[in-house]
């Protein structure tokens, strides 16, 4: 085939997967606002996203936040500055790791459970069915889902936050021989609200993401069960990307002095 | 252009006017026109792939035609606002070849679904005309507790056309409804089909490639052949057409003016 045909057809679906996206989402978006609304199915989806997700959430955050006491403790033992473990291990949770690893684990949890779900629903013609039955398929199975995840991640990640510097402590007190006392006030005193409350953000904004890639890539699933299988890597896929694509962002814009 | 319909005597239920979609170079319906009259049931017959399923997904706003207009009751669908097309949509039910039940709800949630979501009606009263609707399809109440994974084909089919009728829609759209059933089970179901459009007084549109059930819930049969309508007649005029193509398909012969694009050995 023609190189240049090559490389058109890839631009061409590139742009217009993007449109679809942008369509989608103003769609989406444009129904949180207008009623009906569907609480119930709003605490179901809070339970399935938020909820479930917190073992593993609370445990990557755990174990990261170990490990991150570990290394800079390694690191700053080089220039005897071991003191700052307590100080960088709760800007590091609390700035990427709590928000962006918390992310990452749910986008595995959750795009890939939306996206399977209504990928089948989608090739069963059930989405069809909910037209036909009066029912809006964005009011009743995006909006739900988008709205819990942007509510629930802040959740998660507060909890994540909590944990993970608290993994550093247990590492920092048990295994490096920290004071406690002391390693509680340093934590406390260089600890910052920006640097919890922008964490929030990012994870406000990764719930979003996670929840939209899912229900995208679902919506829009075809030809069985292999399309259905392709979605939900679609969807782990782009929303892993999109959420430390933007976390790069967010973080130059809400942390830039 | 016409947004309402221009026509002498009684407006028909369903009208298409000129109505083209492609998808990407594949032109799937080619300026297909076709009338339903109020109060009748019309079928729709021809091959896999000659556009019949994507003809009811653009009525139902499903999908959206590249060209042409749709009249419902006289309106033009295509030119409403959200809002009037989702009250146009309440006059609709539709059966879909694969039942299409809602997998996480029970039998009764399904056949009511449309009722509390779509009309915002008490649990209470639309379980109770679900379980009647199930009644009217020949299911008990036990099977009203079941989830759709627990029934076999023809039953899933029943529960969907309960869910169909339901809200008792003065339109309804069957999807190949006899598809994948057993020919005494595609009968049944035919029966019920009959039976519950003549109840409700519904005007129906199916779409399917079985003779026998076309036969049995027809007023009138019309033919498609690669999105257009080439035949349109009475059921009884169906083996008088003098069509090639419609003496083809309701014969199932291999040879004649209707070429399947399949690769010769």
């Amino acid at each position: 085939m023609n190189f240049f045909a090559i490389i058109g057809r890839v631009v061409l679906a590139l742009f217009g997967e993007t449109g679809r996206l942008a369509l989608f989402t103003w769609s989406s978006v444009s129904h949180i606002v207008r009623p009906p609304f569907f609480g119930r199915l709003l605490g179901q989806q809070m339970m399935r996203i938020g909820y479930f997700s917190l073992p593993v959430v609370a445990l990557t955050a755990f174990f990261t936040g170990g490990a991150l006491a570990l290394q800079i403790y390694y690191g700053g033992n080089k220039i005897n500055s071991e003191n700052i473990v307590a100080t960088i291990v709760a800007l590091g949770i609390t700035r990427e790791l709590g928000p962006v690893l918390g992310g990452l684990m749910v986008a595995g949890r959750v795009s890939a459970a939306i996206a399977a779900e209504l990928g089948t629903m989608r090739v069963t013609e059930q989405i069809d069915a909910l037209t036909t039955l009066s029912t809006n398929p964005f009011k009743y199975l995006v909006v739900p889902r988008l709205v819990a995840a942007v509510i629930t991640l802040p959740l998660l990640v507060l909890i994540a936050d909590i944990i993970g510097i608290m993994g550093g402590f247990v590492v920092g007190s048990a295994s490096l021989h920290f004071n406690s006392g002391v390693y509680v006030t340093n934590t406390v005193n260089f600890l910052k609200a920006t640097d919890v409350t922008n964490g929030l953000i990012k994870a406000a904004v990764f719930g979003f993401i996670i929840a939209l890639m899912g229900c995208f890539h679902g919506f829009n699933s075809k030809g069985g069960a292999q399309g259905v299988g392709r979605a939900t890597t679609n969807a782990v896929v782009t929303a892993s990307i999109l959420i430390l694509a933007s976390n790069y962002v967010m973080t130059s814009l809400l942390f830039a002095k | 252009m016409a947004d309402k319909q221009q026509s002498g005597g009684e407006t028909p239920k369903i009208e298409l006017r000129n109505v083209t979609k492609r998808f990407g170079p594949k032109v799937v319906l080619d300026g297909l026109s076709l009338t339903v009259p109020r109060g009748k049931s019309l079928v729709v017959i021809g091959g896999s792939g000659t556009g019949k399923s994507v003809m009811l997904k653009c009525v139902l706003g499903i999908l959206h035609p590249d060209k042409g207009d749709i009249f419902v009751d006289g309106e033009n669908v295509l030119k409403m606002s959200a809002a009037d097309r989702e009250q146009t949509l309440r006059k609709f039910g539709m059966l879909f070849q694969g039942s299409a039940l809602f997998d996480s709800l029970s039998v009764w949630q399904n056949v009511a679904f449309g009722l509390i979501q779509g009309r915002k009606m008490k649990r209470a009263q639309a379980k109770d005309i679900a379980y009647a609707k199930l009644a009217k399809v020949g299911l008990g109440p036990e099977v009203g507790v079941l989830y759709p994974a627990e029934l076999s084909g023809g039953m899933q089919k029943r529960v969907a056309l309960a869910r169909a009728i339901a809200s008792d829609p003065e339109i309804i759209f069957f999807d190949e409804p006899t598809t994948g059933l057993d020919p005494i089970m595609a009968d049944v179901i035919n029966d019920l089909i009959v039976a519950s459009v003549k109840d409700l007084g519904a005007t129906a549109l199916s779409i399917t490639h079985d003779m026998a059930s076309a036969r049995k819930i027809a007023d009138e049969i019309a033919m498609i052949y690669k999105g257009k309508i080439i035949w349109k007649g009475p059921r009884a005029e169906i083996d008088s057409s003098g069509n090639d193509f419609v003496d083809q398909f309701i014969h199932g012969r291999a040879d004649g003016p209707i070429k399947m694009e399949v690769l010769k050995p």
